[in-house]
């Protein structure tokens, strides 16, 4: 298969063909059969714990693991890849950095594009009365201004600013590098939530001036779920950040005090070398027939655009929520005008087989900025493997939906 | 040949100086860590004797930590 715009990728197999899988914005589907290879070899072939045991076996998982945190590291421009901590996903990796990095009587910045596991977790400190919190709004177009983030900023009070790279909501790509700068200024650490750019848009810490980053593993690096976590910049004294977790890691096991060094101070327990095997292999896929991280978010973008300019042509009433062409990865969200978001996704999955996810996608406040809340959206994600064949199918299936459903 | 071993903090590290040495043309080997030397589960890295001043001095400029080299 594979599209004119963009990377080729594999014929994905039956079960796709009856279905139009958009909702890569949740989990990338499908994923390169070097994946499930990785993931089949761990499993049948290799099978041990990393680090827990002297035999080959277990050595051979711990190079898997190693080749993960190799190709996450070499992605996000690490020179160090113990920086690289693995987790369950991005949820993880940012509950470590905030609850890790944050003192009582702290201030913390952060926006109204954020998905609920960067809020959450400052809103909870706050509700507790251990932290005092600033939310920057965003414009209604889904974009921050770095400006806003940097007046928010209480010199000698704020300990952290935590942004997204990418709205989970409306795909836009905010200026992450413009908003680092101005924390390097203000020597305030900047957390960036990478869930729905890691793989899609070029991000290297030290180029950019990122701190520390939260990424998934199984959204744009196109690896299994359960796959995710924490990357400290080469320069982030990692003493700053108390362990969400402590217990065994494989070193130092005469001590019961938990190692003071990466990754282990951050990663204990047994990790998903099954997933991590498997995640290696999605960044491999990027790098190689992916044409690289770049292409494929062009590629992304392509068919977002494809399918706003298609929709906006042929469904009366659509509305795409925050801006339909600036900077963005390949997630669109839209309503259609006296139609339910809910109705349109049941209707779509049910009769043509267009997956998507309506609702309000765990970001109350971005649905708030963007003039869609409550109600939400129905959102598309588009991945790697996506055509423009099956985005011209969607708006197809849109069109009759909306026909089928309108009063 | 005469073999030495490079012990490590983690086998995380120790998984990176395999990577390092033998790209710098180092013969290193991951093996588990020799009783006589550590009681900790894990892994140290076998190297040529000949190749421990090497191997150290690669590892300091790589920013690879490693807890020492002998044994």
């Amino acid at each position: 298969m594979g599209s004119s715009c963009g990377p080729t990728g594999p014929e994905p197999g039956a079960a796709a063909e009856r279905v139009i899988y958009l909702d890569n914005a949740a989990t990338s589907w499908p994923k390169p059969p070097e994946v499930l290879a990785a993931v089949q070899h761990y499993l049948l072939e290799v099978g041990a714990n990393p680090g827990r045991a002297g035999h080959f076996r277990a050595a051979e998982a711990g190079r898997l693991v190693f080749r993960a945190r190799r190709a996450v590291a070499d992605l996000l421009g690490l020179h160090n890849p113990m920086r690289v901590v693995f987790g369950a996903n991005a949820t993880w990796g940012l509950n470590q950095a905030i609850a890790g990095l944050l003192r009582d009587g702290d201030h913390a910045v952060t926006t109204t594009l954020e998905h609920n596991s960067v809020l959450r977790p400052l809103h909870r400190l706050q509700e507790e009365g251990r932290i005092t919190l600033t939310v920057v709004r965003a414009a209604g177009d889904g974009y921050l201004d770095p400006d806003e983030v940097r007046r928010a900023v209480q010199p000698g009070r704020t300990a952290l600013v935590a942004v997204t790279a990418a709205s989970n909501v409306c795909g836009t790509i905010q200026p992450v590098a413009e908003i680092a700068a101005r924390c390097r200024t203000l020597g305030v650490p900047l957390l960036v939530d990478a869930a729905q750019a890691a793989g899609a848009v070029d991000l290297d810490l030290a180029r950019d001036g990122i701190d520390l980053l939260a990424f998934a593993g199984h959204k744009g690096l196109l690896g299994p779920t359960g796959t995710g976590g924490l990357v400290l910049a080469d320069d982030f004294d990692a003493a700053r950040l108390r362990p969400l977790t402590v217990g065994g890691t494989g070193s130092r096991s005469d001590s019961v005090r938990q190692p003071d060094f990466l990754p282990d101070v951050l990663e204990s327990g047994t990790l998903n070398v099954a997933g991590l095997a498997g995640l290696a292999a999605g960044i491999d896929w990027l790098h190689g027939p992916g044409g690289g991280p770049e292409a494929v978010g062009r590629h992304e973008l392509g068919l977002r655009r494809r399918f706003i300019d298609q929709a906006t042509a042929r469904v009366e009433g659509f509305q795409v929520a925050g801006n339909p062409a600036g900077p963005a990865v390949g997630v669109v969200s839209f309503t259609v005008e006296g139609l339910s978001p809910s109705d349109l996704g049941q209707g779509l999955a049910r009769e043509f087989g267009v997956l998507g996810r309506q609702g309000l996608h765990c970001a109350p406040l971005a649905h708030e900025t963007l003039g869609t809340f409550p109600v939400g959206t129905l959102r598309f994600g588009f991945g790697p493997f996506n055509t423009a064949g099956q985005v011209d199918l969607a708006v197809a299936a849109l069109a009759e939906i909306c026909r089928q459903e309108r009063p | 040949m005469s073999r030495t071993y490079v012990l490590f903090f983690s086998t995380n590290h120790a998984m990176w100086a395999e990577q390092v040495l033998v790209a710098r043309g180092i013969a290193a080997k991951v093996v588990a860590v020799p009783r006589h030397l550590s009681s900790d589960c894990g892994y140290c890295l076998e190297i040529p004797a000949t190749a421990a001043a090497a191997a150290a001095a690669i590892l300091r400029s790589s920013a690879v930590e490693f807890d020492r080299i002998g044994g």
